[in-house]
């Protein structure tokens, strides 16, 4: 999310799948489109027979790279080299869409003297503090103007690494804060780009290493496929045509995957692609409604709509606004977005003299995400968990961790259409098998509760590009079986009538909520439109608001979520609109609804050139129509409609008013698409390559191996392997990967008890390379075993050429692919790739490194019982770590 | 290419027994297919069939084996990769800015004419596999309950109230597609989903294709399409290798209803070259014998004469 977020201003895809039909060269990597996203992939078979490139660059040759037109070979977990290669070339042979480029990004402006690049530092940015591992983002800001990144917070302090950094403020940078744009524009800027300290000149500095060679040496990538890509992206990018990228978790899923995902928007910003038809970034999400559930989240540090969770210290509203109100855009208005959720949540109990309830929200100290909060389990801090929607004990990394942690609960839900792994870990797991988990002495009281499924239940899906598309009940629930929003309104309610009596102020943050859906049917089924309406909000009348453009900061308007605003315009569920494509535009604006303002293509100003003409005639997408002084096209514009390309702001203008008629990013402080991120992450402005937590080789750019300031939680329980050329390393000299497969959902629980599903991918296998198998003696069809500190599976053995053997820095390093559904519930069973994996994760998103890491493969199957952890402990002995506790 | 029948006169046979609708097929085209199997499991669960049992087979991402009586769909990948392969460079050289900015500046029609899956790495070929709906079927020839029929779409099905589980069928099929099953005793094959052509929609398989793999139509129509189709790659250099399969009405099942599009030999699919019509020699056979027993009642009444003499 952030990594989009902070560079373009918004967290969600740029594009929809079906602009894709209309991309000259379309790169997909990070993502195996054609298995996991089978239906939107039928876009890039368009493009693929309209004549344009499709290139996949993948670790393995999957059935995306089947169809591509190349595909190209990468090393896991060296992406950034590969990308930072390509900005190198771009700029190197001054490919870059100048116009675009001067106008539409940061490239212009002058960043902070005190700036420190990691060629300086040796693989660190300025202000990295080691004794606490993390980063205070004070030099990296605009030279005397102090930026807040993209719903997020002003300078002062910054969640780093999990820990709450702050900073205390000079006069200087008071004055940098409180300082606004001039005119829309940052007060030290070089449009010629010249200037040292320019963006665009840091770039160029920052990305002069990542050369072809270099590329082929960190990524194994042979040097000619990857100019080969390099050269496809330019030719296919400029006025005339444009270029995609889709990439998926296997970007997201690493200890600088934010950073990957940053450099495809930097590559597309320079090339000209984001806001145009056939470009874009297209971020294919992982699971259905992904994309919802960080629009209206369930993350610990947002609130609806992307508005930052308050932070400890934070007393009151004014506090709140003052730290995450941006300089010009549409984050101007964090008060009316905030005050009206306020008034969603809290109704007539939400006033001006009472802060509209402000002090009801919880504040966050710290990393609350999910791998902590399993850390809290296992440590006995954190007593109670609902388990839904997911299945940790197969799904997450290092499984048998999280089967530990849930051991160690007082109670635990688990809802689902089957006992998963999750909720019977308690009498069938590894961990029993080999006597660390004994039944008897568990004491977590379980309760597995039947979930309705989407056939039984009324609702929405956002989907990957920001779709949200409503479904109908088609039957009622069997049994118990109750959807979700019923247990918890129901939830909900019971608690409540216990508190009803309470006088204790804390409890007034649930009592006095609004709880009042109507319920329908015997089932007392909440109205889950009633809900909708809710998040699309009212105004003073009742009615509800079409556009979030009439949010109010006066308490007068509710919204539930301020982006999803419109989605019940004209009192319609415009969510459930389903008019047929042959019956409109290519566009399809009347099926469902897209957030916002149902916007399927973001930031489309920029498909216009600055005096608000289309780049040419081909791209044509929006535009300025002069007569009637609108912007206007094939989708509603990402822009103020009537804001003129010559527009500029005057003395003391604020929010979107503050951003000239050239700026096409409207969320960003500054409209500008952000080359370089002076605020929003935490682990850099510029990404960088590091090499993942577990390699088999060193970081052939910096000392820095990994990135300084990833999640760690080194323990006995979750030890990392020795990586690079540490005494050890040796030990594990394979990389592992792990992903999915066409035929499987995440942790099974969806397909692995469906017989039709179930017998397409039967069982738990490894995909290695014949001489992989070769070096290890392994029977293609008999059984090997992956070693890694934490744990040993077993699982098929299937010798193929698509996993392609690796020479990185002149050595050989081969590959163990890993399916990663399986467990040992349902009929498609076998052990679980998570169990090898350790957790460490991505600063900023805190999502686990899933994708890369090292292991041992050995023939055979794993020993049963506690020769299994003997196994394992005499592996952590060889490399020189603890033994299992 | 000489036919073995006429063309012409077998067209006209299925006519006879499709005279309210238009033969209905399959267009299967390879070149689309992204082997997800979205047409096995909706061929499955439409027509409730059972799923076949849970063994890893190792071959390839294929662990369902074949077209069978429950198996209906069955989506073949044929790895053709070579050790090391991956390595080998296929790429063009960087072009110049100078040349580059032309090429972007000029009025873009899509570049096309490239090289699908370059050749140096290999490739994974998938072919979506279902029943042919021969012109000429010798199932429904051998059939001796008349079960198995040819529907007013020109489609051969299995009536499974009337089979009787003989298995005569299963031997006479060229394709080894239609089989008995354990469970019930019945033969089973793809019907082209018979009861929702009869509804007018279209089968299960094709409806799920999410990349137009798997074409349903008139056959007429998808044999122009197809020809299209073959065409087209060809004229743009891309998949030199395409071939089209069963299309021919002159070949030995007298063209199919459900055809292919290919990118290697059919064997490498797991699909006879030269498939004919197991029953097309019968008539011939029958009049051999038929002469065979003439000469030896002429004989035997001969030696009954000489005998008498």
């Amino acid at each position: 999310m952030p990594g989009l977020g902070t560079t373009l201003g918004r967290g969600g895809a740029t594009t929809f799948q079906q602009d894709l039909q209309h991309s000259d060269c379309i790169l997909i990597m990070g993502s195996n489109m054609a298995e996991n996203h089978p239906v939107g992939f039928q876009w890039v078979m368009e493009a693929r027979e309209r004549g344009a490139e499709v290139i996949h660059v993948d670790p393995r040759f999957t059935r995306t790279s089947a169809v591509a037109t190349r595909h190209v070979k990468i090393r896991p977990g060296s992406d950034i080299a590969f990308l930072g290669g390509i900005v190198n070339y771009i700029i190197t042979h001054e490919r870059w869409f100048h116009d675009y480029v001067v106008n539409y990004t940061n490239a212009p402006v002058i960043i902070d003297p005190r700036f420190r690049d990691t060629d300086d530092l040796d693989g660190v940015f300025s202000g990295f503090d080691a004794k606490q591992e993390a980063y205070d983002l004070a030099s990296w800001q605009y030279e005397d103007l102090d930026m807040t990144g993209s719903a997020g917070r002003r300078m002062g302090s910054t969640v780093s690494g999990g820990k709450l950094v702050t900073h205390e403020l000079s006069p200087s940078e008071k004055a940098a804060v409180d300082r606004p744009l001039e005119h829309g524009e940052p007060p030290h800027v070089d449009f010629t780009l010249q200037h040292p300290r320019c963006v665009f000149q840091l770039l160029k500095r920052h990305y002069a290493r990542y050369t072809p060679e270099m590329v082929e040496q960190i990524c194994g990538s042979p040097k000619e496929h990857f100019l080969a890509v390099a050269e496809a992206l330019c030719a296919n990018s400029g006025r005339e045509r444009t270029s995609a990228i889709a990439y998926a978790v296997g970007w997201t899923h690493h200890t600088e995957g934010a950073q990957f995902i940053r450099t495809a928007a930097m590559i597309q910003l320079l090339l000209g692609n984001i806001g145009r038809p056939g470009g874009g970034i297209l971020a294919l999400r992982g699971h259905a409604s992904i994309q919802g559930s960080t629009d209206i989240p369930t993350l610990y540090e947002l609130l609806p709509g992307y508005i930052p969770m308050p932070e400890e210290g934070m007393t009151d509203l004014a506090t709140f606004l003052y730290e995450t109100t941006a300089k010009g855009g549409f984050w101007g208005h964090m008060d009316a977005y905030m005050i009206s959720l306020l008034k969603a949540w809290y109704g007539e109990h939400a006033t001006a003299e009472n802060d509209w309830c402000f002090g009801h929200l919880p504040r966050i100290n710290g990393d609350h995400s999910i791998y902590p909060a399993m850390m809290g389990m296992f440590e006995g801090s954190v007593k109670g968990f609902f388990c839904v929607g997911e299945n940790p004990a197969v799904g997450s990394a290092n499984a048998s961790l999280h089967r530990r942690a849930m051991a160690n609960l007082d109670w635990l839900v688990v809802r689902d259409f089957f006992e998963i792994e999750s909720a019977a870990f308690w009498y069938d797991s590894v961990e029993i098998e080999t006597g660390v988990l004994r039944t008897a002495n568990i004491k977590t009281e379980i309760f597995l509760l039947p979930a309705a499924d989407h056939m039984q239940k009324d609702g929405s899906f956002t989907n990957t590009q920001r779709l949200l598309q409503w479904h109908h009940k088609a039957v009622e629930p069997k049994g118990d079986a109750r959807s979700e929003l019923w247990f918890y309104y129901h939830l909900g309610k019971r608690i409540r009538e216990k508190l009803r009596a309470s006088s204790d102020p804390k409890n007034r943050a649930i009592n006095e909520l609004t709880w009042n859906y109507p319920e329908l049917g015997a089932l007392e089924e909440p109205d889950a439109h009633a809900v909708l309406r809710e998040i699309n909000g009212w105004g003073p009348d009742g009615k509800a608001l079409d556009a979030y453009t009439k949010l109010k900061p006066d308490g007068s308007t509710a919204c539930g979520c301020w982006i999803y605003c419109g989605v019940f315009k004209d009192e319609q569920n415009q969510a459930a609109r389903r008019k047929p494509g042959h019956e409109q535009s290519w566009v399809a604006p009347d099926w469902g609804w897209a957030w916002p303002a149902n916007r399927r293509q973001l930031y489309n100003r920029a498909s216009a050139d600055p005096d608000g003409n289309p780049w040419s005639e081909r791209k044509r997408y929006v535009w300025w129509d002069a007569e009637r002084k609108e912007w206007t096209g094939h989708d509603v514009p990402d822009f103020v409609k009537d804001k003129p390309p010559d527009y500029v702001p005057p003395d003391g203008a604020k929010a979107e008013k503050a951003l000239d008629g050239r700026s096409p990013f409207i969320m960003q402080g500054d409209g500008k698409g952000w080359l370089f991120v002076p605020d929003g992450l935490v682990d850099g402005p510029l990404p960088t390559h590091y090499e993942p937590e577990e390699s088999p080789v060193d970081n052939a750019l910096y000392a820095q191996q990994s990135n300084p300031v990833r999640e760690r939680w080194p323990s006995a329980i979750n030890p990392y392997h020795p990586s690079g050329s540490a005494t050890g390393a040796d030990v594990f000299p394979y990389v592992m990967t792990s992903y999915r497969l066409a035929e499987h959902h995440t942790g099974g629980g969806m397909s692995r008890t469906l017989p039709h599903l179930a017998e397409l991918q039967p069982e738990m296998f490894c995909e290695v390379s014949p001489a992989l198998a070769a070096e290890r003696e392994l029977v293609h069809g008999t059984w090997a075993t992956i070693v890694s500190a934490r744990s040993a599976i077993e699982a098929r053995v299937l010798v193929t050429d698509r996993v392609p053997d690796y020479e990185i820095q002149g050595r050989p390093v081969r590959v163990v692919g890993l399916p990663f559904h399986f467990g040992r519930r349902g009929i498609a069973v076998g052990d679980s790739a998570n169990d090898l994996w350790s957790i460490s994760a991505d600063p900023n998103v805190h999502i686990q490194e899933t994708k890369a890491a090292t292991c041992d493969i050995i023939a055979g199957r794993r020993p049963r019982g506690p020769a299994l952890s003997a196994l394992v402990n005499d592996y952590r002995r060889r490399a020189g770590l603890p033994a299992e506790e | 290419m000489s036919g073995l029948y006429d063309e012409t006169a077998a067209e006209r046979e299925m006519a006879t027994h499709t005279q309210q609708e238009s033969r209905k097929g399959f267009f299967t085209d390879t070149t689309l297919c992204i082997g997800c199997k979205a047409c096995e499991v909706a061929c499955k669960e439409w027509n409730q069939l059972p799923a076949d049992g849970y063994a890893f087979t190792g071959n390839s991402y294929d662990n369902t084996g074949e077209l069978n009586g429950s198996t209906w769909r069955h989506v073949a990948f044929v790895e053709q990769l070579r050790s090391g392969a991956l390595a080998a460079p296929a790429a063009p050289p960087p072009q110049s800015p100078a040349q580059s900015q032309s090429q972007s500046q000029s009025q873009g029609a899509p570049t096309g004419g490239h090289q699908v899956v370059h050749p140096d790495a290999g490739r994974w070929l998938m072919e979506s596999d279902v029943c042919k709906h021969c012109t000429h079927a010798a199932c429904l020839d051998v059939c001796p309950t008349g079960a198995l029929v040819r529907t007013e779409f020109g489609t051969v099905v299995v009536q499974q109230d009337v089979c009787n589980g003989c298995g005569y069928c299963v031997p006479a099929c060229p394709f080894g597609v239609i089989d008995k099953r354990d469970y019930d005793g019945h033969a089973g094959k793809c019907t082209l989903c018979y009861d929702r052509l009869q509804d007018g929609e279209t089968p299960a398989c094709a409806k799920a294709c999410p990349t137009e793999s798997i074409q349903y139509g008139d056959v007429e129509e998808l044999r122009t399409r197809a020809d299209a189709r073959l065409a087209k790659l060809q004229r743009e250099g891309q998949y030199t290798d395409a071939s089209l399969y069963l299309r021919d009405t002159g070949d030995g099942i007298g063209g199919a209803g459900a055809f292919f599009l290919l990118l290697d030999k059919p064997e490498v699919y797991g699909l006879p070259p030269d498939p004919f019509d197991t029953t097309r020699d019968l008539g011939r056979l029958w009049r051999h014998a038929g002469y065979a027993a003439l000469a030896l009642v002429g004989v035997t009444a001969l030696a009954a004469l000489g005998t008498r003499r």
